[in-house]
């Protein structure tokens, strides 16, 4: 069998695994067999309400919200063709964080938070593509240069905004800025995006191929390259915001996540992409299920998580001989 | 097949070469020869779509390059770059097999018929037995071969190649000017390379384009275009000529 066909089947096995474990584990003891009972044979009780009420969105919140900072990720390196790009260097998060703090201290209510928080990240992505956007001269140095003098201009006011809060806010306002999926909404409109998107992404793959081999080199070969930029900063960046939308600026993810594929050997976006898909997704999950069981009843901010879980992975895969 | 009408190229702030007017035709080996930023590599690129024309008009098949769908062009000319600012992190002929973007059928994976081109591109530039190793492994030379097959691969009508034998060992050289004239005779492809050498033009091109510092240019058949005289004044330099063979050789009196 092949490298990336193991590697999709075994992915696939530990996406399924994160789930399920999601499932199980929690302050509340739920054993695999009524795991499988509410599945099967569904019987009102408490069981099935925290396997479907309570956990299931929340495994399901954290796996869309993995795949689809590792796709933007992975998009946004070769757009950037910079292998230090991740989700948040076009700004989105810096912009929905401040956007949500901001509510947050002028004592607004969740909904409203959360339109602050979307509007930050609209804002943030308008900013950046109206700088860095020339016709038919796209510079990746300037998109770059634009998202992360945005992000630090706005890194300083999110610091400004913690300062001058109320005390019993500053928590709640670190959960923002560290990643928390504890407060994600409905999964469906995320999964249905990241479902779009990867498809979008296996199809334009070839595409994606040539570009990380430069512009010109892209246009030689037939690539209408000012188009496929275009496409690729909207979906990395829809991807990003829909992903900040559910559980905040998650980190790690979105940049090491592709790397961490690249590194078992698989280059090209028809599979890198999807398999970054099921990785950070899987890995998402298993972080969020830890987050909330380790110190339970405290919950970690799941950030915290990814970073001490994905580093020392990362750095065991680098220092791998090949 | 491509025709340079009054083409006049130009870099900002600055004018390259002027009124340029000649054409290629399948079976025909051009040799590019000029000073350092006397505008060979702009011309490159302006013949394969890439940049634009200050002035003129280039004809691909008797209809304008710029009214041509890109994967089409694509299709009929290939260009090999002189320099590529990225890097690769698959395999080479992973590699290889991305010269066949312009002919992909479908949306999820390459053909049959593309792996085949792709080794038999490897095959001719020795490389067969790099196939599974990662590009960003082989040396400077092994590269530009690979990069040389993956033109092979794109099955143009059209080379354009910009310094093709950079980096390539004295073997390796004679190898892909052999390659590229059998490219010219017997597959009627037409061939158009920028050289630095003044050893090989003499040898395998039937065709020469001489771009002057001072933007004039002369075109033509080899044996009008290239004499001692005309590459002394092109590159400012006394040489020496030798006649052995099929070729005509020029070196540097030095």
């Amino acid at each position: 069998m092949s490298r990336p066909l193991l590697l999709v089947l075994a992915l696939l096995a530990a996406a399924v695994a994160s789930l399920f474990a999601a499932l199980i584990f929690g302050t509340f003891p739920i054993s695999v067999p009524q795991v499988l009972d509410s599945f099967f044979s569904p019987a009102p009780g408490v069981v099935h309400d925290v396997v479907w009420q309570l956990r299931a969105p929340r495994a399901l919140a954290a796996f869309a919200c993995g795949g689809l900072l590792a796709l933007s990720g992975a998009l946004l390196q070769v757009l950037l063709r910079n292998a230090l790009a991740d989700p948040y260097i076009l700004g989105v998060s810096s912009g929905a964080s401040f956007g949500a703090l901001l509510a947050l201290t002028l004592g607004a209510g969740a909904a409203l938070v959360n339109t602050a928080a979307l509007a930050g990240a609209l804002a943030a992505i308008v900013i950046v593509f109206g700088l860095s956007f020339r016709r038919s001269d796209w510079n990746a140095y300037r998109v770059t240069l634009t998202g992360v003098v945005l992000s630090t201009g706005l890194s300083a006011l999110i610091s400004l905004t913690l300062v001058m809060a109320p005390q019993g806010q500053v928590k709640g306002m670190l959960f923002w800025l560290m990643g928390d999926l504890s407060y994600a909404g409905d999964p469906l409109a995320a999964w249905l995006l990241l479902a779009g998107l990867t498809v979008l992404g296996i199809i334009q793959a070839t595409r994606l191929d040539l570009l990380g081999l430069g512009e010109l080199k892209a246009q030689s070969l037939g690539v209408a390259v000012t188009p496929l930029q275009l496409g690729i900063f909207f979906s990395a960046a829809l991807a990003t915001v829909a992903a900040v939308m559910l559980g905040g600026a998650v980190g790690f993810v979105g940049l090491l996540i592709p790397h961490a594929i690249r590194l078992l050997g698989v280059a090209n976006h028809r599979e890198l992409l999807p398999l970054a898909v099921l990785l950070g997704g899987a890995f998402l999950t298993l972080a969020d299920t830890l987050a909330r069981t380790l110190l339970a009843p405290q919950q970690l901010p799941v950030g915290v998580l990814t970073a001490l879980l994905g580093v020392p992975a990362l750095l065991a895969l680098l220092g791998r001989r090949r | 097949m491509l025709h340079c009408e009054g083409v006049t190229l130009g870099v900002p702030g600055r004018v390259l070469c002027r009124n340029l007017t000649f054409g290629i035709e399948p079976g025909q080996l051009w040799a590019v020869l000029g000073v350092n930023g006397s505008g060979k590599t702009t011309l490159v690129h302006a013949l394969s779509g890439l940049a634009r024309c200050e002035r003129g008009t280039v004809l691909l098949n008797g209809r304008s390059l710029e009214s041509a769908d890109s994967r089409q062009r694509a299709r009929e000319i290939g260009v090999l770059l002189q320099q590529e600012d990225a890097n690769f992190w698959g395999s080479v002929f992973e590699y290889a097999l991305l010269g066949r973007f312009p002919h992909a059928q479908s949306w999820f994976g390459w053909g049959g018929e593309d792996e085949e081109a792709a080794f038999a591109a490897l095959a001719e530039v020795g490389l067969t037995e790099f196939a599974g190793r990662r590009y960003a492994t082989l040396s400077g030379g092994e590269r530009q071969r690979a990069r040389i097959a993956q033109i092979l691969a794109q099955a143009p009508r059209l080379y354009l190649l910009d310094e093709p034998l950079q980096h390539l060992d004295l073997r390796h050289q004679i190898a892909a000017l052999m390659l590229f004239q059998r490219l010219a005779l017997e597959r009627r492809k037409a061939v158009m390379m920028v050289l630095h050498d003044t050893l090989w033009p003499g040898r395998f091109c039937s065709h020469a384009l001489l771009i002057h510092d001072d933007g004039t240019a002369r075109a033509g058949a080899a044996h009008e275009v290239l004499d001692r005289a005309g590459l002394e004044q092109l590159y400012g330099c006394r040489l020496r000529e030798f006649a052995q063979g099929a070729g005509r050789y020029f070196l540097p009196d030095v």
